[in-house]
């Protein structure tokens, strides 16, 4: 008998009635990332928000220019720019109430500056003074976190204790393509949609993992279908768009608060910058790419639409830079100043009571500072 | 005799030799990891394998630890030598489930049927002014898993030599690379690479007899500095790199130790539950009458490791080293 005749006689019958729990269609992303500016909805957006928007957009690029610009001043010991994700940068952080929590990965820091964390707090992980410079409950921003998508089950946990305690919290969890490969990601989505935890996870796919190309990374028609596997609608977004952005985010915190359980969100962007100011992006993509998605800029769209329907002039125009370029003279001023460093920090939140052994290191460091004060080292 | 052309090669360049002279030699080798193939690796480890050997023999695979290093078993199951980057100590945490469940044991669980031959290549340790989670001292984690070889080459021709012992290793090794070493220099005749080293001997690297330092990976080059400065205080250490810390080369060490009479071990990784306290132990144990004084250790601060602008207060530099020798006299006198 051969192995399928086998399997033939023991196959069990499907149960009669058996029927999918869920239509996958709802949940299915729409074939083409969703896009306000340039088509006949963008009349429909409040000039109000389209102005916010604009604002923040001018003072997030002055930020990553200034912030690269510190790298070669050896201010900042790396920092990965978000120069062409601005709009998802933003979007992320202005669709949150203040009592939602976001969950950033490490090239959010602009995310974590819109939702009004102190700018040079911001920047310290990469300043390599401390490895967290803002208190993360003060402004409902977890850390700036490092190791890829262990930062998603974070968001799912606490959104669902806050529901537990009967909390109208949304948190919202940023990651990048390549992080959607980790097992943490699998592991998050699944959580948050047994749970039906208020969570929304945007994937910010900018086509690259440091090098390798989103081809590489996934075989999914797009990130955003990986959705419908777990059960939660997946949606397909121009992250360039700031008003799509906007619109998919606010959509998902509001159907998430309600009660309606996670969303996956995929901005389709670009890194235009290198990964870091550490990579050579020469060794793995073409320059006629990069430039092409320099011509679908986040700010340039924007501007577009707020200049054609008349809510920005020039003046408009030379008010936001004046106020992006104070932002930058202050984070300049700012960051230029010797962070004052006390090496006893070494020892201070290990844990709540230092152990034994921390306090006597803590005393050997302390003649060895000692010495070295009085230069007999 | 004549005279060969030597070239400098840094240890980065010695590891990306010893993975190409293996896939040369040995088709079941296969390189593979997080942007491996065209940009190199991060630290350029892996440049050229690609080009050289096509993207099946060197992949870029997706970003997924755990993924890549379970596919190696599969792939060492069906006859291939996996050779796996991990782009950072702290980015190897989520392939532990496969290492500990699974990488480390099956020759055992087996009976020997199936062992595995992956090399797992660990860039690790501090001293690149890396942010969080890119500096760590991961090698007590190793050794604490039986069934793990953990090797950590300091010098450039150990990088190649040892490298290649690993890849024709027929039992997984977890290859400790001190990435703050990778650009440090030597000089080899291109045409024939150093020996390749068994694993599991350690070597004298300076002969003393003071005391003994026992160090290995990115301490090593600490240890010679301290030892040549302790010379003016009439100090004649010597120096052992272990380069194999699992298994580990008690003859040697223990040989050196009877000489001299005093040791201390040196590494970066904290101390407490640390790989120096093993050493310690051992050491006592088969050199108690000859010592004058305890083992000592010098490690890194038992915290998490420290942001850039504070590691040069957490690693073990000269300086510490030399007052532990300090220590070591009084020990002795007392
Ligand atoms: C668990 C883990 N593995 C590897 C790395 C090293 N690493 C840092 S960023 C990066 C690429 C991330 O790509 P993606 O998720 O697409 O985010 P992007 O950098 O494009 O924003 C890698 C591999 C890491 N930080 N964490």
């Amino acid at each position: 008998m051969t192995v399928m005749e086998q399997r033939g006689a023991y196959r069990p019958t499907p149960p009669p009635a058996w029927q999918p729990r869920t239509d996958p269609a709802p949940l299915l992303p729409d074939a083409a990332p969703y896009r306000v500016l340039g088509t006949e909805a963008a009349a429909q957006a409040d000039p109000g928000l389209l102005r916010r928007l604009y604002a923040q957009l001018v003072r997030g690029r002055r930020y990553n220019v200034q912030a690269t610009a510190l790298t070669k001043q050896g201010r900042l010991a790396v920092y990965p720019s978000s120069v062409g994700q601005e709009a998802c940068e933003v979007a992320a952080a202005l669709v949150l109430e203040d009592r939602d929590w976001l969950f950033p990965s490490y090239r959010d820091t602009l995310a974590v500056v819109a939702r009004g964390v102190d700018p040079v707090q911001a920047l310290t992980l990469l300043r390599g003074d401390w490895h967290t410079g803002y208190n993360p409950r003060e402004h409902r921003v977890a850390p700036l976190c490092t190791p890829l998508a262990t930062q998603l089950p974070h968001a799912v946990g606490l959104a669902h204790a806050a529901r537990l305690k009967g909390d109208d919290v949304v948190a919202l969890a940023m990651v990048g393509d390549g992080g959607t490969s980790e097992g943490d990601f699998h592991e998050a989505l699944n959580f948050a949609a047994v749970w039906q935890a208020p969570v929304v996870f945007l994937v910010q796919n900018n086509g690259f993992a440091i090098s390798v190309p989103l081809a590489k990374q996934t075989a999914a028609p797009s990130l955003a279908h990986k959705a419908v596997g777990y059960g939660m609608p997946g949606r397909l977004v121009d992250g360039n768009d700031a008003v799509a952005m906007y619109d998919v985010l606010s959509d998902a915190v509001r159907h998430a608060r309600a009660g309606g359980g996670p969303t996956l969100v995929e901005a389709v962007t670009y890194r235009v910058e290198a990964h870091t100011n550490a990579d050579d992006d020469k060794r793995y993509r073409a320059d006629s790419e990069v430039t092409a998605w320099r011509e679908h800029d986040p700010i340039d769209l924007l501007e577009q639409e707020l200049t054609a329907r008349g809510l920005l002039d020039e003046d408009g125009i030379r008010a936001a830079r004046e106020d992006a370029e104070t932002l930058a003279a202050d984070l300049r001023a700012r960051m230029n100043q010797d962070p004052a460093l006390d090496p006893m920090d070494l020892f201070a939140q290990v844990y709540a009571e230092p152990t034994p052994q921390l306090r006597e290191q803590r005393a050997q460091l302390r003649a060895e500072l000692a010495a070295e004060a009085e230069g007999t080292h | 005799m004549t005279t060969v052309a030597l070239k400098p090669a840094t240890m980065a360049q010695a590891l990306t030799r010893a993975m190409r002279d293996a896939m040369a030699t040995d088709p079941a080798v296969h390189v593979m990891g997080e942007d491996v193939g065209t940009l190199g690796g991060v630290f350029r480890v892996t440049d050229g394998l690609a080009k050289e050997f096509g993207e099946d023999r060197c992949t870029d695979t997706p970003l997924a630890e755990a993924g890549i290093l379970g596919a190696a078993v599969g792939m060492a199951m069906y006859g291939l030598r996996p050779v796996v980057e991990m782009q950072f100590d702290a980015f190897a945490y989520p392939a532990f489930e496969q290492l500990i469940s699974h990488v480390s044991r099956m020759r055992n669980r087996t009976r020997g049927a199936m062992p595995l031959p992956i090399t797992v290549r660990v860039p690790y340790g501090g001293g690149i002014g890396g942010v969080e989670h890119h500096s760590d001292s991961s090698e007590a984690y190793y050794m604490a898993t039986p069934g793990l070889h953990v090797v950590t080459p300091a010098t450039v021709a150990d990088a190649y030599g040892l490298l290649r012992a690993a890849i024709a290793s027929d039992d997984p090794v977890v290859f400790l690379e001190p990435k703050r070493l990778y650009w440090s220099k030597d000089s080899w005749n291109p045409d024939e690479p150093p020996a390749v080293e068994p694993i599991g001997r350690a070597v004298v690297r300076r002969p003393g007899r003071s005391a003994t330092l026992i160090t290995y990976g990115p301490s090593l080059p600490v240890c010679l500095e301290a030892a040549r400065a302790a010379e003016s205080e009439g100090w004649d250490l010597e120096v052992v790199d272990l380069r194999s810390l699992v298994p580990f080369d008690d003859e040697t060490v223990c040989a050196s130790v009877r000489r001299t009479g005093r040791a201390l071990v040196v590494h970066e990784s904290g101390g407490y539950g640390g790989p120096g306290g093993e050493i310690a132990a051992r050491v006592t144990e088969r050199c108690f009458h000859h010592l004058e004084a305890p083992v000592l250790r010098v490690a890194g601060f038992d915290i998490p490791y420290p942001p850039p602008m504070l590691e040069r207060h957490h690693l073990p530099g000269v300086d510490r080293v030399l007052d532990a020798v300090g220590r070591l006299q009084w020990e002795a006198e007392r």
